[in-house]
């Protein structure tokens, strides 16, 4: 059937097929961002159900922020077990000391480190007191690496525990689950300097975490989806 | 040798290192038996000359690989109050005083500092009333610190994700 009329002059009938085709791009565009919304709901919501441990090593990518987040991370890490291997280190490029409390943690270990650990080296997203408009360059130049290595690493667990680092790589993570590739189990545990107020980084994976910790009873009682076992570092 | 130690952890804080090595504090520190004072001054601009104390024997240094020895020989920490440096000092069980810094804004470490106050771990004041926290402290009212149980956390984690 022939929708166009074909009295109408020669640029009503342009128009009419351009509108057509970007009626069908936008039903398109819609279509995959009502997917990506559904995919993305069905992630979060049944990420407590995914149990990677019980097929055998559970990979972990472990974001180790400077300073303070390093040492915490590290804390954390000292009573998990050897089935959780291999370990990626990842660590903002410009960071200087993490690397070597990382080797140095490895290396009390009992197997071999060499096999069981690596340590990759990533853009940071966000300086401290950095300019917010800088701050949306600089996640996204973050995401241009975050997004080919989690692709790459595919970890059954990603382990971060507050510097803005972490947030590319958990929203790689989070679309290897919307593309039904890989489930990728987010797990955060908020620094213990936060008693009263979350960092930002906890408020933005507070949405999409699959394991949210909390180190005081005053957290846990505003964010009722986060997980209190007291003091844990 | 009754000592006590300083840090401010890898911040810069000239305010505290001045008012502690003034005449009127270390006189403090010396009535309540202290003979020696070492300071971990950080990237602060003033790093006082060894020995150019009256009262007390005083040494001062900027970093060190390690400041577990300096926690271990204290009898007292003053601080400031970087997360890292109270929970070492409270892990090495020793008596910390924490001295807030009110030149800097919305410091959010001032929460866990505010905390372990008022869990009664720590004593707390500012450069303007370390004169006075010091004559009036009660160091046996302190409470002690249970250090953090990262094996909760493993525990947890194996359970959820099925971890044999």
């Amino acid at each position: 059937m022939n929708f166009v009329p074909s009295e109408l002059p020669y640029s009503a009938s342009y128009a009419v097929v351009m509108f057509m085709f970007a009626a069908e791009a936008a039903f398109v565009f819609l279509f995959i961002c009502l997917f990506f919304i559904f995919r993305f709901y069905i992630v979060v919501k049944t990420g407590r159900n995914h149990r990677p441990g019980t097929k055998g090593p559970v990979s972990v990518l472990v974001v180790a922020g400077s300073g303070g987040h390093t040492s915490e991370i590290l804390r954390l890490m000292e009573h998990l077990s050897a089935a959780y291997a291999p370990r990626h280190y990842v660590i903002a490029d410009t960071d200087r000391m993490s690397e070597e409390k990382i080797s140095t943690f490895e290396s009390s270990k009992p197997q071999s480190a060499s096999e069981t650990h690596f340590i990759f080296r990533i853009p940071r997203s966000r300086e401290v007191h950095q300019s917010w408009s800088s701050t949306v360059i600089s996640t996204l130049n973050a995401l241009r690496f975050s997004l080919p290595l989690v692709f790459r690493l595919q970890p059954d667990v990603v382990l971060c525990n507050g510097p803005g680092t972490c947030v590319p790589l958990c929203v790689a993570g989070l679309l290897l689950g919307i593309l039904g590739i890989k489930k990728v189990l987010i797990v955060y545990v908020e620094s213990i300097c936060r008693v009263q107020t979350l960092s930002l980084t906890g408020k933005i994976l507070y949405l999409i975490s699959d394991y949210f910790f909390v180190q005081w009873p005053s957290l846990r009682d505003r964010y009722p989806k986060s997980i209190f076992l007291g003091r844990i570092v | 040798m009754k000592t006590v130690f300083v840090t401010v952890g890898t911040t810069s804080f000239d305010e505290l290192i001045e008012r502690v090595t003034s005449a009127e504090v270390t006189q403090e520190l010396k009535s309540r038996g202290y003979e020696r004072l070492v300071l971990q001054v950080g990237r602060g601009a003033l790093l006082p000359a060894a020995d150019s104390c009256s009262h007390l024997r005083l040494e001062a240094f900027r970093f060190k690989d390690s400041i577990a020895e300096d926690m271990r020989r204290a009898d007292l920490v003053i601080s400031h109050a970087g997360a890292g440096s109270c929970l070492e000092a409270l892990g090495a069980g020793r008596p910390l005083l924490v001295v807030v810094n009110d030149r800097l804004m919305n410091n959010h470490q001032l929460e866990l500092a505010a905390q372990l106050h008022a869990d009664g771990h720590l004593l707390y004041c500012t450069c303007s009333t370390l004169t006075g926290t010091l004559r009036d402290m009660d160091l046996s009212a302190l409470q002690p610190f249970q250090p953090g149980q990262p094996k909760n956390f493993a525990n947890f984690l194996d359970k959820a994700l099925g971890v044999k």
